[in-house]
């Protein structure tokens, strides 16, 4: 049985997507996921696609869901490295993930993550211990 | 059609070949302008081919048939013929005459031949008249045909050239649009967009309208789908060059670029780029 790996990375869970995403794959990574965050109060989430080939409407809703799920337990998330054909696809069929953050790849990703959790900790007395 | 007419014009084909030849090309060689764009030994050869193998066509039986297997080689060389000429530039009538030239001379000849039998005279005539007829609309459709492969392989060629993806700076990436948008061409321009920034690693993607001259809410609708693509992938893109009239049409059409930044010219857009890059210091404190 294929298991998509969530690497924990300081405070962000790193997810990888490396083989085809099918539906009940897609339901476990939502499950494991949410519980991973709510586990380890991570402030952000990376999910990186770019092996992932082929998209239909469920899968392409699939991440649209997790990412906004992940919105709600306050992780940051950003979708890294979709393949062009994939974004069209996801065009066409009208799921244009609204609210996603996205990023070429995983290292434009981090960079985006850091200065949006940034942001959130840059709240006056969010964090007053903080200093940079 | 009777066996007879078909044995007599098998009959004449074979007996007067020679004659025929030298009558057909004479016919030939004077439809055709000074200077004509194909040698007479070609053409000799070409005629002396189609001769022999029309021979062998109509000695094997249902001479005004020309679909029929029989006709297959004389069918394959017309098509090579009238596809030769359609690229090197030959007028349809100068193809199609190749064919119908041929009818003067072997009405001559058939005359002479069936001097004393005006019905069979007749029959033969009709005969010979279809078979042409049908090799010379053979030609013109295959004709036809090879100059549409032409015009559609320039369309995809333009549609290759027209859109270049060009590198601006590190990381921004332009896209000069210039024609109409149709569905085809916008298809070929977001893949080519997406595949240029995921091989660049671009964030950001100007896409320049300045050359397009309408845009209606299909145009609208294909601009906004680049650009979600190109957001979903994890590029920011600008639309510039939005001219005055199309500004009043796509407000006018009730089209919605809310969510995309947009530019009056590609060096607002340039420079728009540079900021979101946090580059717009060094470079605009280098040139003052």
């Amino acid at each position: 049985m294929d298991r998509i790996p969530i690497l924990k990375l300081r405070d962000l869970l790193l997810v990888t997507i490396q083989v085809d995403m099918h539906d009940r794959l897609a339901l476990q990574l939502q499950d494991e996921l949410t519980t991973r965050i709510s586990e380890t109060g991570a402030r952000g989430v990376l999910i990186d696609i770019s092996s992932l080939d082929i998209v239909d409407s469920f899968i392409g809703r699939m991440i649209a869901n997790i990412a906004a799920m992940a919105r709600v337990l306050d992780a940051q998330t950003v979708v890294v490295g979709m393949q062009p054909a994939v974004a069209i696809t996801l065009v066409e069929l009208g799921l244009t993930l609204p609210g996603v953050r996205t990023a070429l790849n995983v290292d434009k990703g981090m960079a985006l993550l850091e200065s949006a959790t940034r942001e959130d900790e840059d709240v006056p007395g969010a964090d007053a211990g903080r200093t940079d | 059609m009777s066996a007879a007419t078909d044995s007599v014009i098998a009959r004449i084909l074979k007996t007067y070949e020679a004659e025929l030849l030298d009558e057909w090309l004479h016919e030939q060689l004077s439809t055709f302008r000074p200077g004509s764009k194909i040698s007479e030994s070609d053409l000799r050869g070409q005629s002396t081919e189609f001769l022999n193998l029309l021979q062998q066509a109509t000695q094997t039986g249902n001479v005004s048939d020309v679909r029929s297997p029989a006709y297959g080689r004389v069918r394959d060389m017309l098509s090579e013929i009238s596809r030769s000429r359609g690229f090197q530039g030959f007028s349809p009538t100068e193809t199609a005459m190749f064919v119908f030239s041929l009818k003067r001379p072997l009405f001559a000849r058939i005359r002479k031949d069936l001097a004393n039998d005006a019905e069979s005279l007749a029959a033969t005539t009709w005969t010979i008249t279809e078979l042409l007829d049908k090799l010379g609309l053979f030609t013109t459709e295959i004709y036809q045909k090879s100059r549409d492969e032409v015009i559609m392989r320039q369309q995809e060629e333009l549609l290759e050239l027209s859109t270049p993806v060009v590198k601006l700076w590190d990381g921004i990436l332009a896209l000069p649009m210039i024609g109409t948008l149709d569905s085809a061409r916008t298809q070929v321009v977001m893949e080519s967009l997406l595949q240029r920034i995921v091989e660049t690693g671009a964030d950001i993607a100007i896409i320049d309208i300045t050359g397009v001259p309408t845009v209606d809410t299909l145009t609208a609708q294909h601009l906004l789908k680049t650009v979600t693509a190109a957001r979903l992938m994890g590029a920011d893109c600008i639309i510039s060059g939005i001219r005055p009239q199309i500004a009043q049409t796509i407000v006018h059409l009730g089209v919605d670029l809310g969510a995309v930044t947009t530019k009056a010219t590609l060096a607002d857009a340039f420079r728009r780029a540079l900021e979101m890059r946090g580059q717009s210091h060094q470079l605009f404190k280098s040139r003052a």
